[in-house]
């Protein structure tokens, strides 16, 4: 039986929504293995979060160590190869952390690594297959891998359901005596805020939200006045925020925002995972883009294949004339 | 500081349109337009500024085919001062680990203070540079946009973290990062830069220069594997609005004040 292992993910006591999304991965690995929950950390936080899972796991792995306080990833993967067998698949999700510390640790267990899994089609052998997207979401690919001497596999997160069951009774297990040296070349300092802009697009109602279609610095004035006529706040994709065109504040995704409006008008966006994982609370989504095949157009209510340099003026005028 | 940067030409997402060849299977390639991966750019201006402030020198390193000499062409018009093309037939296939362990066994030849790479390329998976650091058991930090050179052993970086924050990190080097987009903007390339550095040396070099077991990297040495390439059925997705500009506006414009939006 294929031994499965999930890396909970906690801040402020409380495990990350993905914690509850490994259940249904790992059933679609193997129906039959059993996952054991790994928290590490230290203190009264990680106490918690360990109590937390054994309601969903059976067996919940907690590592308590002061040098853990904050999820430094050279430090975790230190404590991880300590306590883990190196044969085992193991779970992470594809987010900042997980990048940090998946590929490394699948060099150091010597084992197959597998990244950004969206589903898994089973074990085949000593052969898992598993789909992932390229190309920015543009196509989706099969691959395979031989997890025969193990697997370190990130799942993105939101891609599985996530598991209701609650009951699963299980126990906690401390293994932090099997840790030993976590001294590291990589020190953590501190985390510093995002900086609140003028505007707070995660209070607006409306969002007329701009991406690589809108193509010039000057054009985000025609998005303002859409905005400005539908009494809406302007956001826009990371693109526009790394061209310095708006600021930080007004983006929009997993490394930017997250907002909840009634109504998301997504101008000239195509839709990547990393941004439409900002847009929460299901709102009505307009999608304007002058490529039919955006992956935008899957999530949107709406689609019209215009560009936005044109539609959105006439748009304008039309609200205006209201 | 001497600076290695990893780059990698890879199929242009904003300029392609990609579609499956006849057989379903992979990616009709007859008429893609490649560039250089986006992060890479970032990731070789970045080294081009730390060597302007603190001395040293910027080498530019793809492995790839013989047309993938000219991303290292255009990086070194940007100001990377060398090139160094790893090809052989035998890395053909390699996963991302083999990626790294033959990027290791360059690493190896010189001396280099810093070693980055972009966040991620055309496959998103984000995983050459953690592997690559692993491999020399150098420290590691992803995502990264900020760098701080603070003396000859340490740098400061900051690494892009949920929610518009920033993760603080002091590095002993040598270390491997991968750059994120907006740590900086990256200079334009005219046709000029390029010119300049069409007549340099690129040296080429394969498995045996590098000292690499063919049989360790490659298809054969890979433990995780494309099959194939799909397009998945995806449900209804939108409804799409169709007609002159003037009705689809008009369509719009009542579905909007049904949902709140005006």
């Amino acid at each position: 039986m294929t031994q499965m292992f999930a890396y909970i993910p906690f801040k402020n006591g409380a495990a990350e929504d993905v914690a509850l999304e490994y259940p249904d991965a790992a059933k679609k690995i193997d129906p039959s293995a059993e996952v054991t929950a790994v928290a590490a950390g230290t203190g009264a936080d990680l106490d918690k979060v360990a109590d937390a899972m054994t309601r969903i796991y059976k067996q919940v792995i907690k590592i308590d160590h002061a040098d853990l306080a904050y999820p430094n990833a050279e430090q975790v993967r230190k404590a991880l190869l300590d306590v883990l067998p190196h044969d085992a698949i193991i779970l992470l999700p594809h987010d900042t952390f997980g990048m940090d510390l998946a590929p490394g640790l699948a060099v150091k267990m010597d084992s197959a690594y597998a990244a950004d899994i969206v589903d898994f089609e089973g074990l085949d052998g000593q052969d898992l297959k598993m789909i992932r997207q390229e190309l920015g979401g543009a196509v989706y690919t099969h691959v395979t891998s031989d997890v025969s001497s193990g697997a370190v596999i990130t799942v993105r997160p939101g891609s599985f359901a996530p598991t209701e069951d609650t009951a699963a009774g299980g126990s906690v297990v401390d293994k932090s005596g099997d840790v030993k040296d976590l001294s590291a070349k990589r020190k953590f300092l501190e985390v510093v805020v995002a900086e609140v802009g003028d505007v707070d697009i995660t209070k607006a109602d409306v969002l007329v939200s701009v991406g690589r279609g809108i193509e010039e610095e000057e054009n985000i004035e025609i998005a303002q006045e859409l905005a400005d006529a539908m009494g809406a706040v302007v956001s826009c994709s990371r693109p526009i925020v790394d061209a310095k065109w708006l600021e930080k504040s007004r983006q929009v995704g997993t490394s930017g925002q997250t907002v909840k409006p009634k109504v998301y008008m997504a101008m000239g966006i195509s839709g990547s995972f990393q941004h439409l994982g900002g847009v929460k609370g299901n709102p009505f989504i307009v999608a304007v883009n002058k490529n039919p095949k955006a992956p935008i157009f899957q999530v949107a209510d709406v689609g019209i294949v215009e560009d936005i340099l044109e539609f959105m003026p006439e748009l304008t005028e039309a609200v205006k004339a209201l | 500081m001497e600076i290695l940067v990893c780059v990698k030409r890879v199929p242009d997402t904003a300029e392609n349109e990609f579609e499956l060849n006849s057989a379903g299977n992979d990616l009709d390639r007859d008429d893609l337009v490649y560039s250089v991966n986006e992060w890479d750019n970032y990731a070789v201006e970045e080294a081009i500024q730390i060597v302007d402030n603190v001395g040293g020198s910027v080498t530019v390193v793809t492995v790839g085919d013989d047309e993938s000499e000219e991303v290292l062409r255009r990086e070194m018009a940007m100001g990377a001062n060398n090139g160094v093309l790893l090809s052989d037939d035998a890395f053909e296939g390699s996963d991302g680990k083999g990626i790294a362990a033959i990027l290791k066994a360059e690493v190896e030849k010189g001396k280099y203070d810093l070693i980055l790479t972009g966040a991620q390329a055309d496959e998103g998976a984000g995983q050459v540079g953690g592997m690559l650091a692993a491999m020399l058991d150098y420290p590691y930090a992803s995502l990264v946009n900020k760098i701080e050179v603070k003396d000859d052993t340490s740098i400061h970086v900051g690494r892009e973290i949920e929610g518009g924050n920033q993760e603080m990190n002091e590095i002993q080097l040598p270390c491997v990062l991968s750059i994120q987009t907006g740590i900086n903007e990256p200079r334009y390339v005219g046709i000029r830069g390029i010119r300049k550095v069409a007549s340099v040396d690129v040296p080429v070099k394969g498995a045996g220069d590098l000292g690499i077991d063919p049989a360790a990297v490659g298809k054969d040495g890979a433990k995780t594997r494309r099959v194939d390439y799909f397009v998945p059925d995806l449900g209804d997705g939108a409804e799409m609005l169709e007609g002159s500009t003037e009705e689809i506006i008009e369509k719009l414009i009542e579905k909007l004040k049904a949902k709140g939006g005006l």
